[in-house]
């Protein structure tokens, strides 16, 4: 056991924390995508070599070589300082890695620079209303006709359709081939005639998704990413990314200070929160499993770092242990405020800006969304504990 | 950076695991709760290096650390396997060692020719009627469910967390077994009477390093004892047939499996992380070892249950024995202190009271 990165690791940490000192009052807070403090942070932060660190230089990155600890040193040391950390998005944390892994030359270097410097922004096409957990049975059809794929579907849960320039999406290219070889992975423009975008309100009473409806949309045929038929492994290669940034633990654990000041300040008939042995309790309860969880993140790094144990199971169930525990932490808030934790929107006695309701609803979501806990048990037991898969039922005719 | 075990670590681990499966089968477990003894099995583990992990090399111990023992407290829950361990070689050797390195003690537990059980119950939660008392170097009053029935000695503390040592043979000592749920360790009842004690530490520092790390090898006596409940259930579901299918192929109880190895998990981290501050970072040792036993404590209640159920009907009988596991967690949990007092202490240590 030795937690300790070791001195080279320290003397980077040292060069974050100057750059921290020098530059961090020029980070965007709450910045709107394209807005001209968050592409000026951007363009810093990739010059410094804070994000986008990985990408290769031709591409508009940094160009370092990957190295998990100062990736992880960054992320700490911005979090600390409050600092945004770049941006993010699913251009950026999906389709980038996909194009670097298996896009031509051509789709790297027309995608990748856009992308990673905020011009380009993306939405992703997967889940459609029949096609949720099973996702592989999705009908969103493209079929070729000369140069140009013609599209007709609907897509939902589609995060920053409204902003986005493009779409990456799943269509289905061979309708006669059994259902995990006929889809494909296909760009296209947002602005191209025949999509329409509809906002999706949810729980929260924002629209966080969007519905995207494709009638006869033609798109150029070389805008495809792999070959036909091979669009549901390319996806799959970057889904297992995007459940990893589900249920972070050192998120979990900034909210779960906040909460302590919450019960530190917060009075009921005059007396602190924290207090109340019961909810000092379920403080703690929660306090120990968060404590879990940043141990378990540590394994993990550790298992990647060294490649010396096995930690398959431990990285298995975060997305369905971290999210679960974020909404509770999440709820517990709401629950020991009592009628004020009713509070929402432009009530007057709201606490941290709503952000206890919004966060329990959000987090609800998520428990759903990415793959639900439900999908998520199954992958445990089946790929995690070896148990029989469930009997297949053929479709009848 | 390497948070996990070493290579000597997997050895020991694979050592103390195979030996168990030889010496600490369910059969044995079986015997000793039905009255049988645990001196040749603790005799065996002694030849392993077991007896003396935590003690210097300077007193005939093999000087390991609190994340050794921790393995060896799993590979022993993992078994359900019956041996002073806790008090002999985790707790008494860390209390004497911090008070006195050259105690002459300390061979003896390496050497495994002395056993000393702990008495804390006064200290953790005294119960009505059970105070302890200790004046002029004479100890009055009663230690329940002291551990282990066997011991040649123990550690009693006071409500003043100073740690005393008495005789097993002291004259004003007796001697009374407390039956328990769980058969696969002897707990007693000791009643003082102008008992010669002797002072081991007046210092508070000294019993809670010596309470924190009998917490964290609690801990990792559950998190084997789970581990194997887990590994129980997820064997019978692949076996058992209904419906004509093997059962884990039902998401009802594939998922429970699920659930179990979901929040057993993180708990092997943590175990490691609370031994492995409990040697090295001490700011965080205090505050870890109590959320660890607390943590481990309600996760081993679930798994407990949840691996029984898995089982139907046959997890209730006593033909497979599962419940010895099920009982193993259950005093894991109560013993030097239930989850919501280690909370409370976790709150406290913090500030938060």
């Amino acid at each position: 056991m030795d937690l300790s990165f070791g001195p080279e690791y320290e003397e980077f940490r040292q060069t974050v924390r100057s750059f921290i000192a020098e530059h961090g009052e020029k980070s965007p807070r709450n910045a709107a995508l394209r807005s001209p403090e968050a592409l000026q942070w951007q363009k810093m932060l990739i010059e410094n070599g804070y994000t986008a660190r990985t990408i290769p230089k031709e591409y508009g990155g940094y160009g370092g070589t990957p190295n998990m600890l100062h990736s992880r040193i960054i992320a700490e040391e911005f979090a600390d300082a409050r600092l945004n950390p770049g941006l993010g998005g699913q251009g950026i944390s999906m389709l980038v890695p996909t194009l670097l892994e298996v896009g031509t030359q051509a789709q790297k270097e027309q995608f990748i620079k856009p992308t990673i410097n905020g011009e380009m922004i993306w939405c992703q096409g997967y889940s459609e209303p029949g096609a949720g957990s099973d996702l592989a049975s999705l009908t969103t059809s493209a079929v070729l006709d000369g140069d140009e794929w013609i599209i007709n579907g609907q897509k939902i849960w589609t995060s920053t359709a409204q902003l986005a320039d493009w779409i990456f999406c799943l269509v289905r290219t061979e309708p006669d081939a059994p259902k995990h070889r006929g889809i494909s992975f296909l760009l296209f423009e947002m602005s191209t005639p025949g999509i329409e975008v509809r906002p999706l309100i949810d729980m929260t009473g924002a629209a966080n998704f969007n519905e995207v409806f494709f009638t006869d949309v033609r798109v150029p045929k070389q805008q495809i990413v792999a070959q036909r038929g091979e669009g549901w492994a390319v996806a799959n290669a970057v889904l297992s990314h995007e459940r990893d940034s589900l249920g972070n633990p050192n998120a979990t654990l900034l909210r779960l200070n906040a909460l302590i000041e919450l019960m530190k300040t917060e009075t009921v008939g005059g007396n602190r929160l924290i207090d109340h042995p019961v909810y000092r309790d379920r403080l703690m309860q929660l306090q120990g499993r968060v404590m879990a969880m940043r141990f378990n993140d540590l394994r993990i790094l550790s298992s990647r770092l060294n490649k010396d144990q096995d930690a398959r199971l431990a990285r298995m169930i975060v997305k369905l242990q971290g999210t679960e525990l974020r909404h509770d932490l999440e709820g517990m808030a709401i629950d020991i405020m009592g009628e004020v934790g009713l509070s929402y929107e432009d009530n007057p006695y709201t606490r941290s800006g709503g952000s206890w309701q919004n966060q329990y609803m959000y987090f609800l979501g998520l428990i759903i969304g990415g793959g639900t806990s439900q999908i998520q048990k199954n992958i445990i037991s089946e790929r995690g504990l070896d148990l029989p898969r469930e009997p297949k039922i053929e479709k009848s005719a | 950076m390497q948070f996990g075990l070493s290579e000597e670590q997997v050895l020991l681990q694979d050592n103390v695991n195979r030996f168990l499966d030889d010496h600490a089968s369910l059969n044995a477990v079986r015997d000793y709760a039905a009255g049988g003894e645990d001196a040749a099995l603790w005799q065996g583990l002694t030849e392993l290096g077991v007896s003396g992990l935590l003690i210097s090399e300077d007193a005939g111990g093999v000087a390991m650390n609190a994340l050794d023992a921790a393995i060896v407290a799993e590979a022993l829950g993992y078994h359900a396997a019956p041996g002073p361990f806790l008090g002999s070689a985790v707790m008494a050797p860390t209390a004497l060692q911090l008070a006195d390195p050259t105690n002459t003690l300390l061979a003896e537990l390496a050497s495994g020719t002395t056993r000393i059980g702990i008495a804390f119950n006064e200290a953790i939660g005294r119960r009505a009627g059970a105070a302890v008392e200790v004046s002029g170097g004479n100890i009055n009053g009663k230690s329940l469910f002291a551990f282990d029935s066997e011991a040649d000695a123990y550690l009693v503390a006071d409500a003043h967390q100073h740690l005393y040592l008495i005789s097993a043979n002291a004259p004003g000592l007796s001697r009374t077994h407390l039956t328990t749920i769980d058969k696969t360790r002897r707990t007693v009842e000791l009643t003082y009477t102008n008992a010669q004690a002797t002072l081991v530490s007046n210092n508070p520092s000294v019993f809670f390093q010596t309470l924190d790390i009998g917490r964290i090898m609690l801990a990792a006596d559950t998190l084997g004892a789970a581990q194997n409940m887990l590994d129980q259930a997820v064997a019978y579901a692949k076996q058992r047939e209904q419906f004509n299918r093997p059962i884990g192929s039902f998401q009802a109880v594939k998922h429970m499996c699920a659930e179990m190895a979901a929040q057993l998990e993180p708990c092997r981290a943590m175990v490691w992380f609370a031994a492995h501050a409990t040697n090295e970072l001490p700011d965080e040792a205090r505050l870890t070892a109590c959320h660890t036993k607390a943590h481990l404590s309600e996760v081993g209640k679930f798994v407990a249950k949840t691996a029984t159920e898995v089982h139907g009907g046959m997890g209730f009988t006593d033909l497979l024995g599962l419940h010895y596991w099920f009982k193993r967690c259950g005093s894991n949990r109560q013993w030097l202190g239930s989850p919501e007092l280690t909370r409370e202490e976790a709150a406290a240590i913090q500030g938060l009271i």
